[in-house]
């Protein structure tokens, strides 16, 4: 896994979304909306593994999505708002 | 729906290099693949900690049997465990496969350009064994950027003829004697040939450490390729 220096990118969330989603989640596509780069979510660029993955824009870093896991719980935040969706596994 | 965890038992582990290894396992319930996917791994210890990792597949879908590439990184909590201890025999946890992305799929025919850098090579054997399954295809073309001769992955297996497959070997500490190319990371240059025997929507799979691939891939991107067909892939 990465370290705090570098990044993987959004392949490696293929393992953990399958965790809470039912459809393989690397080809889906994505638009920023800061910078309007389009891609599939296998382009991101994610940091972690601690405390959780973050996916990043690659154009402009904006905040795609983090993803915790504590215990039962997975933790999904859309955005770079606040407000996690909590799932149960 | 999760995809589930499936018991793995090691089968046959076999040295790539000084530090890499080859590890087979068998997977009772193993439904299948695509060349490129990958898969966690799951160890647990006996005090209940886990730690999990991302392998890829090396290999075609072969049954029940799967085959994963691990390059020892120095000080890991998981890959020298997996790479030199853990006993024949024993079980891991797979859980996979993962990822449709960065794929290539058998009913593909444009020719295909394969850069791997050190253990990127990977998945991109996974390709290469499995286009080779392919009556009458178009060839893949693979750019492999290693540091010595001596941390060659699948040496035979690339330097058997193959009329659909041209391998060029990139050195970038310490090149063979004799060898035109001097030591040095992958450039432009090394890229040019390859790129010519292209299509304008034939893909590109590029697979290494985070650095290779961004560097790769804006290569590839200043010789005119379009973004759209580069696929790459990042292990850190």
């Amino acid at each position: 896994m990465a370290d705090d220096n570098t990044h993987l990118d959004g392949n490696c969330l293929a393992g953990p979304l399958s965790e809470i989603l039912s459809v393989e989640a690397t080809t889906a596509w994505w638009r920023c909306p800061e910078c309007a780069m389009a891609g599939p979510l296998a382009q991101l660029q994610v940091y972690g593994p601690e405390p959780g993955l973050t996916a990043r824009c690659p154009g402009c870093a904006y905040i795609a999505l983090r993803l915790v896991k504590e215990g039962r719980h997975i933790w999904l935040t859309m955005g770079s708002s606040t407000g996690a969706f909590r799932f149960t596994v | 729906m999760a995809i589930a965890w499936h018991r793995a038992r090691l089968a046959a582990r076999l040295p790539q290099t000084a530090t890499a290894r080859s590890l087979v396992f068998t997977v009772p319930g193993w439904p299948g693949h695509l060349p490129g996917q990958h898969v966690d791994v799951r160890l647990t210890a006996d005090d209940g900690y886990q730690a999990v990792r991302s392998y890829s597949l090396a290999a075609p879908a072969d049954g029940d049997r799967i085959e994963l590439g691990v390059q020892t990184v120095p000080g890991g909590e998981v890959s020298p465990y997996l790479a030199d201890d853990l006993p024949s025999g024993a079980d891991v946890e797979v859980r996979g496969p993962l990822g449709n992305w960065f794929v290539w799929r058998p009913e593909q025919t444009e020719p295909v350009l394969l850069v791997a850098g050190g253990s990127g090579v990977v998945p991109l054997a996974a390709m290469i064994r499995a286009h080779r399954r392919v009556p009458s295809s178009n060839a893949f073309h693979l750019l492999y950027s290693v540091r010595t001769p001596d941390d060659v992955w699948y040496g035979d297996e690339l330097a058997a003829p193959d009329g659909h497959l041209d391998v060029r070997i990139v050195y970038t500490r310490q090149a063979p004697s004799g060898s035109p190319r001097g030591a040095g990371r992958i450039a432009a240059a090394d890229l040019a040939e390859p790129v010519t025997r292209l299509g304008a929507t034939s893909p590109a799979y590029v697979c290494g450490p985070t650095g290779f691939v961004e560097s790769v891939a804006s290569l590839l991107v200043d010789m005119g390729r379009d973004p759209a067909t580069i696929r790459t892939e990042r292990f850190g």
